[in-house]
């Protein structure tokens, strides 16, 4: 560990990510025996994806709200009212669904496998596995990691259509835009492939966040001190990193 | 059983052993003793294969440890058994389930043998009440016993404690130090213990390894070491504040220290 601090900071990069690419070897190596223990991986999806029902389902509710409140104000003003269907969902499929819910899972779900497995580490008990001859590779880390890529894609998905139907909510119900245009735009505006850059930006955030929140975990100085760090590094890298690959995706799929 | 051969290891370029020679011998309780600091946690983390060390042979039930692949060294330690310091237990699942885990991974027993086996287990470090409680819930003392009873479920050969005596109050290390003396005598376990509990680990080691400074300086029968004219044994024997170990970590002469306390 301490072979990187005696070097500039780019050097430490470079190790850190060369840390993390083997890591993720090894990860993907043991999701072979993880899959033999699916009540591991259900666990993980409840406590990833099941408990962070609410905070999805309440942002996106009123991520949907601000979309129709907004774009209606805005396209009243030229007229176009009729266009908001098509505004709100282009803006939560594309955008707005992917990357908020990234963020919020690194808040919410990231932190907590971040310090469990820190803990874990700091009290001995992956040491222990470890000399009862159980790989905690696939018994910890594969499990939360997969558990982590499953809930991701499905949370989008939630916070997708609780946003659309807050929009609705406010265009349709308060504003007064017309039903049926408001469904029918959406309809014939958004196409398969709108739908796609949507799956694929969720997946690719499950792999990164999960991956960044198990593999700092794994590694964090097994104090009290190192495991807060870790936790905070967690939130910050994948933040940063969720935004940035929005953008690389974003631009990948026009 | 166990033979440690002129190892070398160093962690950071810090050295921790140099040349260290230590022979366990089977169906024996083997005490490793040692200052703090000394590296007897890391000597235990050697005979686990979880560090290789840097020159010399770790030799496990005959076998080189650092040659092998890492199935035969999970292999290897499936007739193994340790105890950790905090006792390690996995805090996510209750008592029962700590002592079964060993038995679920390797094992293909149906659900009534396993439970029969691990009440068992339970009987024997006396907290059969306690299966269903979880390990927050339990004692220093209590949590130690789990983790024995899960250290033995799988009848493992050898037995390593790290620190069993570490934070336990007199009645708790009582019964610790009569388990392993009973589980060596019982079921023949052959065992390792690290600590630096000198009193506790003389009543019930049939040898004793000194280690200061990265080799043994002093083997032999507690009795032995007792009567040793060795200055570094007699210090840590007795306790002794005074010695070839000092208490003081290496510091600029105290006095002119203070006296030139003002110059920053």
């Amino acid at each position: 560990m301490s072979n990187g601090a005696r070097h500039g900071p780019v050097a430490e990069f470079v190790r850190k990510a060369g840390v993390m690419g083997i890591f993720f070897v090894r990860l993907l190596i043991a999701c072979g025996p993880a899959l033999a223990r699916p009540r591991l991986i259900v666990a993980q999806i409840f406590n990833a994806g099941g408990r962070s029902l609410i905070i999805i389902m309440l942002s996106g509710l009123f991520t949907g709200m601000v979309l129709g409140l907004l774009g209606q104000d805005v396209l009243q003003r030229f007229g176009a009212e009729t266009a908001l269907g098509i505004i709100a969902a282009l803006a939560l499929v594309k955008e707005l669904g992917p990357v908020l819910t990234a963020l919020l899972f690194a808040g919410r779900a990231g932190t907590s496998l971040c310090s469990e497995i820190g803990l874990m580490r700091a009290t001995e008990q992956l040491t222990a596995m470890e000399v009862m001859a159980v790989d905690p590779m696939s018994y910890v880390a594969a499990p939360r990691f997969i558990g982590g890529v499953i809930a991701m894609p499905l949370l989008v998905a939630i916070f997708d259509v609780i946003g659309l139907y807050g929009a609705q909510l406010m265009g349709v119900q308060f504003l007064g835009v017309d039903r049926g245009t408001f469904w029918s735009q959406m309809q014939s505006a958004v196409g398969m492939r709108d739908v796609t850059e949507g799956i694929v930006k969720s997946l690719v955030f499950g792999v990164v966040l999960s991956l960044i929140a198990v593999n700092e975990g794994y590694h964090s100085e097994p104090t009290a001190e190192g495991v807060g760090l870790a936790t905070t590094r967690t939130v910050v890298v994948s933040s940063v990193l969720t935004l940035f690959l929005d953008y690389v995706l974003t631009a990948v799929f026009l | 059983m166990v033979d440690v051969r002129d190892v070398h290891f160093a962690i950071d370029g810090r050295p921790i052993f140099a040349g260290l020679n230590v022979r366990v011998r089977r169906g024996l309780i083997t005490a490793v003793m040692g200052p703090s600091g000394t590296g007897k946690t890391t000597l235990l983390r050697l005979i686990t294969g979880q560090l290789a060390a840097d020159s010399g042979q770790v030799m496990v039930f005959g076998r080189d440890i650092d040659a092998l692949s890492s199935s035969q060294v999970y292999a290897i330690r499936r007739r193994m058994g340790m105890l950790f310091q905090n006792g390690a237990l996995l805090t996510d699942i209750s008592v029962f389930e700590n002592v079964a885990f060993p038995v679920r991974e390797h094992t293909d027993l149906p659900e009534s043998l396993i439970r029969k086996l691990v009440l068992t287990k339970l009987e024997a470090v006396g907290l059969r009440g306690a299966a269903e409680l979880m390990p927050a819930e339990l004692s220093g003392g209590m949590a130690r016993r789990v983790a024995l009873a899960r250290a033995i479920v799988m009848d493992p050969e050898v037995l390593l404690y790290d620190e069993p005596f570490v934070g336990l109050d007199p009645i708790s290390l009582g019964v610790i130090l009569r388990l392993i003396k009973h589980l060596n005598e019982v079921l023949g376990i052959t065992s390792i213990v690290v600590s630096h509990d000198v009193q506790e680990l003389a009543s019930i080691a049939d040898e004793t390894y000194l280690i200061s400074g990265g080799c043994v300086v002093a083997s032999g029968t507690p009795q032995e070491l007792a009567r040793s004219d060795s200055e570094t044994v007699h210090q840590f024997m007795t306790g002794s504040e005074d010695g070839p170990v000092r208490f003081h970590y290496p510091a600029p002469d105290y006095a002119s220290q203070l006296l030139g306390a003002d110059e920053g």
